[in-house]
């Protein structure tokens, strides 16, 4: 378990000014999933423009706590707050604040790259075209997902991330399957969005492209 | 909401095999009850409204199992659940999409079905009308069954023994309308009683669902 554990928030540079809450904080957050104690106690703060890398052996409770951010799996105990407001009082709202990439890229094999994009796109707003072309799947768009590689699937996945303004995002291992080029693209994706005051929170295992991002071991 | 409908359809069309197999389940069963029963017209005709309401519900719910499962698998529950819909409307949702691509094909083949059970002409039209009743409740019920079953451990077997039981009233309501159109009798008071099965399975069902998959 990490030394933030009941400890102090922990507070990356960011855009606000000291007083200002952070955009994602926990307390003393305990998660419980079937009949195990994942977590507990654990705390820490993101501020706009920070990064938070998540880190520890398989089946630590980093997936879980990524879900948990989402609003996907309740906490057991503790607090979630969105700029120190509970985060999940309103699930909707906390739902279009923040994009989730999981292990699963929730893709439908039969539909071609552009129709499942522009389906995200048509529930979230963006534009799905710019979002394809940033992780340079543009050429691919008519064809249907079931052709692409592991590396191409999980690049239509990330594309989601660009559409909508979601200020904080949750990614899971999104570097599995890619390529150095789509390392670097995913790199300056993350760049730009914490440029424009936007957050991540990363679980992985290989090296991901996030300059300054603070680190909690779980 | 719609756009999520619309992908359901989209997606049917790709994949025509499920709305297919329940199609070729409902014509089938009906095409085995001469040879069970006897090939007596009168006897047939005699059961053909509930033959027709009970093999279209059995048929109706061969691929409801799969009607979060796939989503759950591949990962789109979870976004459709960070969508901004509700899970109640994602449940609707997939409900009538489910209608459209397994109810909307079993009532274009209940002309074929209910000539092979030797239904007198004069009463197809209401057994199109009670089936479409009857099957919308059934996508409705389902979907609350399917959302409660997800991730158990027997969710197949299960599902049926949840939601039949509750689609009784539709298969004695729906049965009861086309009997009576058989007899020259009026089937309208039947209908209406499936209408307002309906109407609370409209409400009520999505709820259940999607407090089942906030959940899970």
């Amino acid at each position: 378990m990490s030394a933030l554990e009941n400890g102090p928030p922990l507070i990356t540079p960011g855009r606000p000014g000291p007083s200002a809450p952070p955009l994602v904080s926990a307390r003393n957050l305990a998660l419980l999933r079937g009949e195990r104690l994942v977590f507990a106690g654990l705390s820490f703060a993101v501020p706009e423009g920070g990064a938070l890398l998540l880190t520890g052996a398989n089946g630590a409770g980093k997936s879980s706590l990524l879900r948990c951010l989402a609003g996907l799996l309740p906490p057991l105990e503790g607090e979630l707050l969105w700029r120190g407001e509970d985060a999940l009082a309103d699930r909707a709202a906390h739902a279009l604040r923040i994009r989730y990439a999981g292990h699963a890229e929730a893709l439908k094999p039969s539909l071609t790259v552009a129709e499942n994009i522009a389906f995200w796109a048509r529930l979230w707003g963006g534009d799905w075209r710019a979002a394809l072309a940033a992780v340079a799947l543009d050429t691919l768009a008519d064809l249907p997902a079931r052709v692409l590689s592991s590396g191409q699937r999980r690049r239509l996945a990330l594309a989601r991330l660009l559409l909508g303004e979601p200020l904080l995002w949750l990614l899971d291992e999104p570097t599995v399957g890619l390529d150095a080029a789509s390392v670097a693209r995913l790199g300056a994706m993350l760049a730009a969005h914490r440029a424009k005051g936007g957050a991540v929170i990363a679980a992985t295992h290989l090296p991901l492209p996030l300059p300054g991002a603070e680190e909690l071991a779980l | 909401m719609i756009a999520l409908f619309l992908r359901e359809i989209r997606l049917a069309l790709r994949h025509p095999g499920d709305s297919l197999a329940a199609v070729l389940f409902f014509v089938l069963v009906c095409a085995l009850f001469p040879f069970g029963v006897g090939p007596a017209p009168d006897l047939l005709a005699r059961i053909a409204p509930g033959a027709l309401l009970a093999a279209a519900l059995l048929a109706a719910l061969l691929p409801l199992d799969r009607l979060f499962g796939a989503e759950a698998e591949d990962g789109s529950l979870d976004q459709l659940l960070l969508s901004g819909l509700s899970p109640a409307a994602v449940a609707f949702a997939k409900a009538a999409g489910h209608w459209v691509t397994t109810g909307v094909p079993l009532l274009a083949a209940a002309p074929v079905a209910a000539a092979l059970l030797n239904l007198p002409v004069e009463a197809w039209g209401v057994a199109v009308a009670a089936l479409g009743l009857a099957t919308l409740v059934l996508s409705l019920l389902g979907s609350a069954g399917a959302a409660l079953t997800l991730g158990a451990r027997r969710g197949g077997v299960l599902l049926p023994l949840l939601v039949l039981p509750l689609a009784i009233p539709a298969l004695i309501f729906g049965a009861a309308a086309i009997e009576a159109a058989a007899g020259g009798l009026s089937a309208r008071p039947f209908l209406f009683l499936l209408g307002a099965l309906l109407a609370l399975s409209a409400v009520l069902s999505p709820l259940a669902a999607g407090a089942a998959l906030r959940a899970e």
